[in-house]
Protein backbone atom coordinates (compact mmCIF):
# COMPACT_ATOMS: atom_id res chain seq x y z
CA UNK A 1 0.00 0.00 0.00
CA UNK A 2 2.55 2.39 0.85
CA UNK A 3 4.49 1.46 -2.04
CA UNK A 4 1.80 2.45 -4.31
CA UNK A 5 1.11 5.31 -2.99
CA UNK A 6 5.11 6.40 -3.06
CA UNK A 7 4.76 5.71 -6.63
CA UNK A 8 1.66 7.58 -7.20
CA UNK A 9 3.33 10.42 -5.30
CA UNK A 10 6.90 10.08 -7.83
CA UNK A 11 4.06 9.62 -11.12
CA UNK A 12 2.88 12.94 -9.89
CA UNK A 13 4.81 15.88 -11.87
CA UNK A 14 2.96 19.33 -11.67
CA UNK A 15 1.95 18.59 -15.21
CA UNK A 16 -0.35 15.53 -14.28
CA UNK A 17 -4.12 15.71 -15.30
CA UNK A 18 -6.15 16.81 -12.70
CA UNK A 19 -8.11 13.57 -10.95
CA UNK A 20 -11.25 13.63 -10.30
CA UNK A 21 -11.23 14.50 -6.94
CA UNK A 22 -9.69 17.57 -8.16
CA UNK A 23 -13.03 18.43 -10.29
CA UNK A 24 -14.87 20.47 -7.59
CA UNK A 25 -11.80 22.47 -7.34
CA UNK A 26 -11.40 23.46 -10.65
CA UNK A 27 -15.35 24.51 -10.94
CA UNK A 28 -15.11 26.65 -8.06
CA UNK A 29 -12.01 28.37 -9.71
CA UNK A 30 -13.37 28.66 -13.29
CA UNK A 31 -16.52 30.39 -11.16
CA UNK A 32 -13.74 32.90 -9.12
CA UNK A 33 -12.09 33.49 -12.89
CA UNK A 34 -15.15 34.93 -14.28
CA UNK A 35 -15.78 36.63 -10.60
CA UNK A 36 -12.49 38.38 -10.68
CA UNK A 37 -12.95 39.77 -14.22
CA UNK A 38 -16.41 41.44 -12.74
CA UNK A 39 -13.96 42.87 -10.49
CA UNK A 40 -11.47 43.54 -12.80
CA UNK A 41 -13.66 45.47 -14.92
CA UNK A 42 -15.61 47.73 -12.10
CA UNK A 43 -12.17 49.04 -10.51
CA UNK A 44 -10.45 49.59 -14.23
CA UNK A 45 -13.63 51.44 -14.42
CA UNK A 46 -13.21 52.69 -11.57
CA UNK A 47 -9.91 53.67 -12.03
CA UNK A 48 -10.52 55.59 -15.40
CA UNK A 49 -13.25 57.62 -14.26
CA UNK A 50 -11.08 58.81 -11.32
CA UNK A 51 -8.12 59.61 -13.78
CA UNK A 52 -10.73 61.56 -15.48
CA UNK A 53 -12.25 63.79 -12.98
CA UNK A 54 -10.60 66.74 -12.15
CA UNK A 55 -12.66 67.10 -8.56
CA UNK A 56 -11.68 63.94 -6.82
CA UNK A 57 -11.70 64.37 -3.06
CA UNK A 58 -8.87 63.01 -1.45
CA UNK A 59 -10.68 59.12 -0.03
CA UNK A 60 -9.05 59.22 3.21
CA UNK A 61 -10.47 62.73 4.24
CA UNK A 62 -14.04 61.55 3.20
CA UNK A 63 -13.67 57.75 4.54
CA UNK A 64 -13.22 56.10 7.75
CA UNK A 65 -9.92 54.18 7.46
CA UNK A 66 -9.48 53.56 10.52
CA UNK A 67 -12.61 51.60 10.74
CA UNK A 68 -11.96 49.90 6.94
CA UNK A 69 -8.28 48.80 8.50
CA UNK A 70 -10.31 47.31 11.16
CA UNK A 71 -12.42 45.44 8.52
CA UNK A 72 -9.34 44.29 6.55
CA UNK A 73 -8.23 42.64 9.43
CA UNK A 74 -11.46 40.97 10.44
CA UNK A 75 -11.12 39.45 7.04
CA UNK A 76 -7.54 38.54 7.26
CA UNK A 77 -8.46 36.76 10.28
CA UNK A 78 -11.43 35.24 9.05
CA UNK A 79 -9.50 33.47 6.25
CA UNK A 80 -6.97 32.48 8.94
CA UNK A 81 -9.89 30.55 10.96
CA UNK A 82 -10.82 29.28 7.50
CA UNK A 83 -7.80 27.50 6.57
CA UNK A 84 -7.62 26.35 10.48
CA UNK A 85 -11.39 25.05 9.90
CA UNK A 86 -10.07 23.07 6.83
CA UNK A 87 -6.53 21.86 8.76
CA UNK A 88 -9.39 20.44 11.47
CA UNK A 89 -11.57 18.50 9.32
CA UNK A 90 -8.63 17.22 7.31
CA UNK A 91 -7.17 15.87 10.39
CA UNK A 92 -10.83 14.19 11.52
CA UNK A 93 -11.30 16.69 14.49
CA UNK A 94 -14.83 17.63 14.42
CA UNK A 95 -15.41 20.26 17.06
CA UNK A 96 -11.99 22.22 15.95
CA UNK A 97 -13.47 22.39 13.07
CA UNK A 98 -16.58 23.91 14.12
CA UNK A 99 -15.44 26.02 16.42
CA UNK A 100 -12.91 27.88 13.65
CA UNK A 101 -15.83 27.58 10.91
CA UNK A 102 -18.22 29.09 13.48
CA UNK A 103 -15.31 31.96 14.03
CA UNK A 104 -14.70 32.75 10.38
CA UNK A 105 -18.35 33.09 9.91
CA UNK A 106 -18.73 35.36 13.02
CA UNK A 107 -15.48 37.50 11.57
CA UNK A 108 -17.44 38.06 8.31
CA UNK A 109 -21.16 38.97 9.95
CA UNK A 110 -19.31 41.60 12.02
CA UNK A 111 -17.73 42.35 8.86
CA UNK A 112 -21.07 43.41 7.84
CA UNK A 113 -22.32 44.70 10.77
CA UNK A 114 -19.32 47.67 10.16
CA UNK A 115 -19.96 47.62 6.41
CA UNK A 116 -23.77 48.61 7.43
CA UNK A 117 -22.56 51.10 9.99
CA UNK A 118 -19.96 52.58 7.20
CA UNK A 119 -22.30 52.85 4.84
CA UNK A 120 -25.34 54.49 7.03
CA UNK A 121 -22.78 57.20 8.46
CA UNK A 122 -21.71 57.65 5.02
CA UNK A 123 -25.21 58.23 3.50
CA UNK A 124 -26.72 60.04 6.43
CA UNK A 125 -23.93 61.96 7.72
CA UNK A 126 -20.66 62.45 5.94
CA UNK A 127 -21.86 62.67 2.18
CA UNK A 128 -24.35 65.21 2.86
CA UNK A 129 -21.69 67.26 4.89
CA UNK A 130 -19.75 67.49 1.54
CA UNK A 131 -22.58 68.22 -0.53
CA UNK A 132 -22.36 64.86 -2.45
CA UNK A 133 -24.04 61.97 -2.99
CA UNK A 134 -24.59 58.61 -4.94
CA UNK A 135 -26.30 60.46 -7.70
CA UNK A 136 -24.30 64.01 -8.41
CA UNK A 137 -20.66 62.36 -8.23
CA UNK A 138 -18.26 59.59 -9.67
CA UNK A 139 -16.64 58.99 -6.23
CA UNK A 140 -19.64 57.67 -4.18
CA UNK A 141 -21.29 55.96 -6.98
CA UNK A 142 -17.90 54.17 -7.69
CA UNK A 143 -17.31 53.67 -3.97
CA UNK A 144 -20.95 52.21 -3.50
CA UNK A 145 -20.98 49.66 -6.24
CA UNK A 146 -17.24 48.36 -5.69
CA UNK A 147 -17.69 47.81 -1.75
CA UNK A 148 -21.41 47.23 -2.61
CA UNK A 149 -21.18 44.29 -4.73
CA UNK A 150 -17.86 43.45 -2.28
CA UNK A 151 -20.28 43.41 0.75
CA UNK A 152 -22.58 41.06 -2.01
CA UNK A 153 -19.90 38.65 -2.21
CA UNK A 154 -19.38 38.63 1.89
CA UNK A 155 -22.89 37.98 2.31
CA UNK A 156 -23.22 35.12 0.05
CA UNK A 157 -19.69 34.06 1.61
CA UNK A 158 -21.53 34.06 5.25
CA UNK A 159 -24.56 32.07 4.07
CA UNK A 160 -22.04 29.29 2.13
CA UNK A 161 -20.08 28.74 5.20
CA UNK A 162 -22.85 28.38 7.54
CA UNK A 163 -24.78 25.66 4.76
CA UNK A 164 -21.10 23.89 5.00
CA UNK A 165 -20.88 24.19 8.52
CA UNK A 166 -24.51 22.62 8.47
CA UNK A 167 -24.17 19.40 6.31
CA UNK A 168 -20.75 18.50 7.69
CA UNK A 169 -22.24 18.31 11.11
CA UNK A 170 -25.54 16.47 9.26
CA UNK A 171 -22.64 14.43 7.81
CA UNK A 172 -23.22 15.02 3.94
CA UNK A 173 -20.33 17.16 3.25
CA UNK A 174 -16.55 16.27 3.86
CA UNK A 175 -13.01 17.90 3.69
CA UNK A 176 -12.70 18.68 -0.45
CA UNK A 177 -16.05 20.20 0.07
CA UNK A 178 -15.05 22.50 2.82
CA UNK A 179 -11.70 23.26 0.98
CA UNK A 180 -13.98 24.42 -1.88
CA UNK A 181 -16.04 26.72 0.23
CA UNK A 182 -12.38 27.83 1.25
CA UNK A 183 -11.52 29.01 -1.77
CA UNK A 184 -14.93 31.35 -2.12
CA UNK A 185 -13.74 32.79 0.66
CA UNK A 186 -10.52 33.45 0.28
CA UNK A 187 -11.28 35.17 -2.94
CA UNK A 188 -13.61 37.64 -1.24
CA UNK A 189 -10.98 38.50 1.77
CA UNK A 190 -8.36 38.64 -1.62
CA UNK A 191 -10.52 41.01 -3.13
CA UNK A 192 -11.26 43.23 -0.27
CA UNK A 193 -7.57 43.62 0.03
CA UNK A 194 -7.13 44.93 -3.20
CA UNK A 195 -10.21 47.38 -2.80
CA UNK A 196 -8.96 48.52 0.48
CA UNK A 197 -5.75 49.36 -1.36
CA UNK A 198 -7.48 51.28 -4.31
CA UNK A 199 -10.32 52.61 -2.94
CA UNK A 200 -9.46 53.78 0.68
CA UNK A 201 -5.86 54.43 0.49
CA UNK A 202 -4.99 55.62 -2.56
CA UNK B 1 -2.21 12.34 3.22
CA UNK B 2 -0.03 14.31 4.50
CA UNK B 3 1.29 16.18 1.21
CA UNK B 4 -2.57 18.24 1.74
CA UNK B 5 -2.61 18.71 4.77
CA UNK B 6 -0.40 22.13 5.72
CA UNK B 7 0.62 23.00 9.35
CA UNK B 8 -0.91 25.59 11.21
CA UNK B 9 2.13 27.19 12.25
CA UNK B 10 2.70 28.27 8.37
CA UNK B 11 -0.94 29.85 8.42
CA UNK B 12 -0.30 31.75 11.47
CA UNK B 13 3.11 32.73 10.31
CA UNK B 14 1.63 34.07 6.69
CA UNK B 15 -1.34 35.44 9.13
CA UNK B 16 1.39 37.95 10.84
CA UNK B 17 2.65 38.89 7.76
CA UNK B 18 -0.43 39.92 5.96
CA UNK B 19 -0.91 41.93 8.94
CA UNK B 20 2.17 43.87 9.16
CA UNK B 21 1.88 44.80 5.26
CA UNK B 22 -1.61 46.34 6.48
CA UNK B 23 -0.40 48.16 9.76
CA UNK B 24 2.59 49.53 7.16
CA UNK B 25 -0.34 50.43 4.36
CA UNK B 26 -2.08 51.69 6.76
CA UNK B 27 1.28 53.74 8.07
CA UNK B 28 2.43 54.95 4.99
CA UNK B 29 -0.55 56.76 4.11
CA UNK B 30 -0.47 58.98 6.79
CA UNK B 31 3.47 60.11 6.21
CA UNK B 32 2.42 62.44 3.45
CA UNK B 33 4.45 61.06 0.68
CA UNK B 34 4.72 62.16 -2.83
CA UNK B 35 1.90 61.00 -4.59
CA UNK B 36 3.47 58.63 -6.89
CA UNK B 37 6.11 57.27 -4.57
CA UNK B 38 2.94 56.52 -2.33
CA UNK B 39 0.51 54.76 -5.14
CA UNK B 40 3.62 52.62 -6.52
CA UNK B 41 4.06 51.44 -2.87
CA UNK B 42 0.60 50.82 -2.00
CA UNK B 43 0.34 48.89 -5.44
CA UNK B 44 3.47 46.86 -4.43
CA UNK B 45 1.92 45.88 -1.05
CA UNK B 46 -1.60 45.31 -2.40
CA UNK B 47 -0.23 42.61 -4.83
CA UNK B 48 2.21 41.14 -2.81
CA UNK B 49 -0.72 40.55 0.12
CA UNK B 50 -3.47 39.19 -2.54
CA UNK B 51 -0.22 36.79 -3.64
CA UNK B 52 0.17 35.53 0.17
CA UNK B 53 -3.44 35.03 0.34
CA UNK B 54 -3.81 33.22 -3.04
CA UNK B 55 -0.73 31.01 -2.83
CA UNK B 56 -0.89 29.88 0.85
CA UNK B 57 -4.36 29.74 1.81
CA UNK B 58 -5.97 28.84 -1.42
CA UNK B 59 -3.48 26.46 -1.68
CA UNK B 60 -1.76 27.85 -5.56
CA UNK B 61 1.83 27.10 -4.43
CA UNK B 62 1.21 23.36 -3.98
CA UNK B 63 -1.84 22.95 -6.06
CA UNK B 64 -1.74 21.07 -10.16
CA UNK B 65 -0.66 23.60 -12.27
CA UNK B 66 -4.05 23.66 -14.65
CA UNK B 67 -5.52 25.47 -11.82
CA UNK B 68 -3.13 28.56 -11.39
CA UNK B 69 -3.65 28.68 -15.48
CA UNK B 70 -7.31 28.87 -14.66
CA UNK B 71 -6.07 31.36 -12.06
CA UNK B 72 -4.23 33.67 -13.88
CA UNK B 73 -6.19 34.01 -16.83
CA UNK B 74 -8.61 36.92 -15.41
CA UNK B 75 -5.17 38.73 -14.44
CA UNK B 76 -4.28 38.36 -17.58
CA UNK B 77 -7.34 39.49 -19.42
CA UNK B 78 -7.27 42.53 -16.94
CA UNK B 79 -4.14 43.57 -18.36
CA UNK B 80 -5.07 43.50 -22.01
CA UNK B 81 -8.19 45.33 -20.62
CA UNK B 82 -6.41 48.18 -19.39
CA UNK B 83 -4.04 48.32 -22.21
CA UNK B 84 -7.09 48.71 -25.32
CA UNK B 85 -8.31 51.20 -23.05
CA UNK B 86 -4.85 53.33 -22.80
CA UNK B 87 -5.93 55.46 -25.62
CA UNK B 88 -9.23 56.52 -23.59
CA UNK B 89 -6.90 57.24 -20.68
CA UNK B 90 -4.31 58.97 -22.67
CA UNK B 91 -5.98 60.43 -25.27
CA UNK B 92 -3.20 61.46 -28.02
Amino acid sequence: MSEVAAAHLEAEPQEAPLTPESWGKLGMWLFLAGDAMSFGCLIVGYGILRHASSNWPVPKDVLGINLTAFMTFLLIVSSVWMVLALAAIQEGDKSRFNKFLGLTILGGAMFLGCQAYEWTHLLVHRLPELGISFSNSLFASTFFILTGFHGMHVTGGVIYNTSVLAAVNRGRYQAKHVEIAGLYWHFVDLVWILIFTFVYLL
Amino acid sequence: MSSTTHSSAQYIKIFYILLALTVIEVGIVYLGLPKMLLAALLVIFAVWKAALVAMHFMHLKFEKRTLAVVALVPFVLCVFLILMLMPDIFPL
